[in-house]
């Protein structure tokens, strides 16, 4: 992951339902079950932004938004 | 607030849908198909029947209709005759669209009426307790059918085109982004548009023929799939048993409130005379 890309994964943990489709598909194991089954994020720093936890989630709990730095070093968050 | 949110009525979250269940995942690709459309809440009508899928209408925050079972293209048939100007849509289930709904589904597309039916295939009457439905796999276990069912299933695709609609396409809830982009082009097409999307049903459908979790269940949409264009180059034999998805037909043809709008114009007496 480079430094000029970063990611902020927003999880709405009331909605999920334990299902497990996140982590399973997650390329880099971002995220992990807690003790219910529900997702977490545990290595934030891992995540490319691919959103194929977003994309999969049946429960719309999970939001992967992309934070671009531009050359002056400050973030802006990339339209969507 | 995410894309999605958007477009939900958030009050009624969570759903009622099952733990895996891939209605979610169709609902999330066609909420970003709309958003990239960039229709507005008005003018935008969501109708469904009756089943798991149908639920979709009442968490959807456009104009919503839940009808009744099968009814659905009926009851959009009308809105799209009287309001020609809104964009119609139509969420219906595998047993909804064919089975109780196959005659509207025919003649909706026999009409070419410019609706967009996406019909969530998940092989199975889920909420009245797993019965089969005619786009069950064969051989596959449901309550009505406990050594397997021995019916063969309509291949939708093939009968939306057969019967005259002018989009068809099948995507998997495992190609999430491809089934929201194939809503999208569906939707604007001037005519029937038929997506049909396949889901997961772990827990009426998958539990009883051993499929596994939800998870386990999108791996088996990945390995079974095969593409328009990949299933092109490829003998017959060598598609048994495997899901085309993509575009699977598109043409043009003369669309019915068109045509309807034209008569009207023609016969309507004209001004200054008698």
């Amino acid at each position: 992951m480079s430094e000029d890309k970063k990611t902020q994964i927003f999880i709405k943990k009331e909605w999920c339902k334990s299902c497990g489709i996140c982590f399973a598909f997650c390329p880099k194991e971002v995220l992990q079950p807690d003790e219910l089954g529900k997702a977490v994020v545990v290595h934030p720093d891992k995540c490319i932004g691919c959103k194929i936890c977003e994309l999969h989630c049946p429960d719309f709990v999970i939001t992967v938004e992309k934070e671009e730095n531009n050359e002056n070093g400050q973030e802006k968050a990339s339209s969507r | 607030m995410s894309v999605v949110e958007k477009y939900l009525r958030v009050n009624k979250m969570p759903h009622i849908w099952c733990p895996g269940c891939g209605n979610g995942i169709v609902l999330g690709a066609f909420i970003r198909a709309i958003d990239k459309l960039g229709y507005s809440k008005e003018e935008t009508v969501v109708v469904s029947g009756i089943g798991c899928s149908s639920r979709a209408s009442g968490y959807l925050d456009f104009n919503t209709l839940h009808t009744t079972h099968g009814r659905a293209l009926a009851f959009a048939t009308g809105i799209k005759v009287t309001r020609p100007e809104l964009k119609v849509f139509v969420i219906m289930g595998d047993g909804d669209a064919t089975a109780i709904g196959g005659n509207h589904f025919i003649h909706a597309a026999r009409r070419n009426i410019d609706i967009t039916a996406i019909v969530f295939n998940n092989s199975i009457y889920g909420m009245t307790g797993g019965q089969y439905s005619p786009l069950t796999p064969p051989g596959s276990k449901a309550t009505t059918a406990p050594y397997g069912t021995l019916e063969k299933p309509f291949n939708i695709p093939e009968l939306a085109k057969a019967a005259g609609a002018t989009y068809v396409a099948r995507g998997t809830s495992y190609h999430a982004k491809m089934l929201s982009d194939l809503i999208y082009k569906g939707a604007q097409n001037k005519g029937f548009s038929m997506i049909e999307a396949i889901t997961q049903c772990p827990i009426s459908f998958g539990r009883r023929n051993k499929m596994g979790s939800g998870a386990d269940m999108l791996k088996w949409q990945k390995d079974i799939s095969i593409t328009v264009k990949a299933a092109g180059k490829l003998p017959p034999e060598k598609l048994e048993g495997k899901l085309i998805i993509g575009e699977i037909y598109n043409s043009e043809a003369p669309e019915f409130t068109e045509q309807y709008a034209e008569l009207v114009e023609r016969i309507s007496p004209k001004r200054g005379e008698g």
